[in-house]
């Protein structure tokens, strides 16, 4: 075959080749700006209805028949109530479990087995988490259906997130710096400590918060175990005027959470208490957002003297 | 084959008649064995390291230097699955730093390590070089400063990083960051320190820094290194092991062991014949 001809083959085939990229390049800008665009159009319609019902009289007032008289304010407390709780359990288990299985676990069957059922809990439908705390936290602890039960089904829940976010902190840390301590005669707990944890605290921090702001959204455990949809009265607040000073009755109180409160609005008929929910919506979707930005800017500063 | 005295012990030594005498022993390895999981990498090795020399480790790549210069200072204790047999011996007091009962973390504080790439912690200069010695309890600001300053100065750092001692290590070049390792290394007083190919990432001006420093260092500690570079071992070393398939094969005065190697095997390596 004259070399000329095979050299022309060769180009078709390349170009052939070129265009099949544009064309995957075409189609996946239209697929991401359409996913945009879809987001856009839910923030757009939230804010459309929900926008004007956003005001102080509606961030502290209880919910009430009238729903130009209702507000989200036990709906909030209730969120951030549940929020602590959620996070000073699974942070703390989660990033101990995940230095544990990252730094101090013997690779074995055992421990494989541990591996693929975290990533597997992440997978299971939150509904189940709340069944779970239903039968354990609720009843079997006798927690009933309070902050306390609520914030531990959540807390459930996320556990995997944190654990795997932790072990991927970890991991992104070089064997090199690792062995550095321990030739200065680091011990584990010494280098975790001094080394492993302040170099991964960015890491582990954005992960926390997209734990948290995955939990803030979750309606469905709620449901199961009980939270209330129509809460006129706040929690006994935590901190007290009077000696000690610090309360945790507020754990055992029946509770209501702002995706709960927008439920409850949803199923009602009229044009007032869905824009209601829409303003709830709107609220909650901005605390997510803040996180996740707040998640982007922590991840940035933190790193930002980390280098290997 | 007459052991020459080194330089640094003539003075100690009280009857200059007594020629042969041989070298103060630092490390003495008596048949060391060392097991990956199942695969044997290391075969009875036997060597007497020198006090206040250098030595060098040379052979062919995997024929066992690293793992080699990693037991004198119990990292494989860090990894499952690793065994050693036979003993290293720690002079004065030639206690067994294999042996049962032996806390590796105590033995890694007596031995130094210089690793192939620099690899300072992502923390100041400062903090860097103290870190080993707030290991070892070290808290009192006036001491720390005292012994940083003193390991800058030995590895040859002071005069480039006296004025930013609290800014992050990383803004160093990297022969600078190798330096630093060593300050790092050397701060703590170790009795031996272990490099392992410290120049192998570095330019020819890096490392001939380092070389030096590792000729000076000598007068303060025993120093073991691994190289790739043989004119590097020629250079700077008082003594050379070649090591092949896991075995010494040859050990002695490195002006000897490449001039007139005993072993064909030796012979052909530092010809260039392999490896
Ligand atoms: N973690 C490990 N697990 C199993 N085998 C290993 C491990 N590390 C090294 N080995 C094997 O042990 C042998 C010796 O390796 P070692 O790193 O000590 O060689 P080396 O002489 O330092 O080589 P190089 O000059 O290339 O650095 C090699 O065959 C290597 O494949
Ligand atoms: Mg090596």
């Amino acid at each position: 075959m004259p070399a000329s001809q095979n050299l022309r083959k060769q180009e078709a085939r390349a170009s052939r080749r070129r265009s099949i990229d544009r064309w995957f390049g075409r189609i996946g800008f239209l697929v991401t700006l359409g996913t945009l665009g879809v987001l856009a159009i839910l923030l757009l319609n939230l804010a459309a209805s929900g926008l004007t019902r956003i005001d102080w009289q509606f961030l502290l007032s209880f919910p009430s028949r009238r729903p130009a008289e209702a507000g989200i304010l036990s709906a909030w407390v209730g969120t951030i109530l549940l929020m602590m709780v959620t996070a000073s359990v699974a942070v703390p288990l989660g990033v101990a479990a995940g230095i544990y299985l990252e730094e101090y676990a013997p690779k074995n069957k055992w421990t494989d087995f541990v591996e693929i059922n975290i990533s597997n809990l992440a997978g299971v439908p939150s509904i189940l988490y709340g069944l779970m705390a239903l039968g354990l936290f609720v009843y079997q602890f006798r927690f009933g259906q309070s902050i306390l039960a609520g914030g531990l089904a959540l807390a459930c829940l996320v556990l995997p997130i944190v654990i795997v976010a932790t072990r991927e902190a970890l991991r992104t840390i070089p064997a090199s710096i690792r062995e550095a301590a321990f030739a200065l005669g680091a011990t584990r707990w010494q280098a975790v400590w001094h080394h492993l944890l302040p170099y991964s605290t960015g890491g582990i921090a954005t992960g926390v918060i997209l734990a948290m702001s995955r939990a803030i959204g979750e309606s469905a455990p709620l449901i199961t175990i009980g939270a209330l949809t129509f809460i006129a009265f706040l929690p006994p607040a935590p901190i007290l005027a009077h000696a000690p000073f610090i309360s945790f009755d507020w754990l055992f109180s029946p509770f209501t959470a702002l995706p709960i409160q927008m439920f409850n609005w949803v199923s009602r008929p009229g044009e007032e208490f869905q824009s209601n929910a829409a303003a709830a919506g709107l609220f909650l979707m901005l605390i997510t957002l803040s996180m996740n930005g707040a998640a982007i800017l922590l991840r940035r500063h933190a790193q930002r003297n980390i280098k290997w | 084959m007459v052991n020459p005295i080194p330089a640094a012990q003539v003075s100690s030594v009280k009857d200059i008649a007594q020629v042969e005498v041989k070298p103060e022993v630092k490390v003495e390895i008596q048949n060391l064995s060392f097991f990956y999981g199942r695969n044997q990498v290391l075969r009875n090795v036997s060597l007497d390291v020198p006090a206040y020399q250098v030595t060098a480790m040379i052979g062919p790549s995997g024929c066992g230097k690293t793992t080699l210069l990693r037991c004198l200072n119990r990292m494989h204790d860090l990894y499952p699955g690793n065994r050693y047999e036979g003993s290293v011996r720690l002079y004065p007091g030639g206690t067994d730093i294999l042996g049962p009962g032996m806390d590796p973390i105590r033995v890694r504080m007596r031995f130094g390590m210089v690793f192939q790439k620099p690899n300072p912690f992502p923390k100041s200069i400062y903090e860097n070089v103290a870190y080993g010695l707030r290991l070892q309890g070290m808290n009192k600001r006036r001491d720390l400063d005292e012994r940083v300053e003193k390991a800058l100065r030995e590895s040859a750092l002071w005069d480039e990083v006296k004025s930013r001692l609290h800014q992050l290590a990383h803004n160093l070049s990297g022969g600078q960051q190798q330096r630093l390792c060593i300050a790092r290394a050397i701060a703590t007083d170790p009795d031996v320190v272990l490099f392992d190919e410290p120049t192998s990432a570095l330019d020819p001006i890096a490392t001939s820094k380092i070389e030096e420093l590792i000729v000076e260092m000598k007068k303060r500690v025993t120093v073991i290194i691994v190289t790739h570079n043989l004119q590097q071992a020629g250079r700077i070393s008082d003594r050379t092991a070649f090591m092949y398939l896991g075995e010494l094969i040859e050990f002695g005065e490195t002006n000897r062991l490449f001039t007139n190697p005993a072993k064909p095997q030796t012979e052909d390596y530092i010809s260039g014949r392999f490896g």
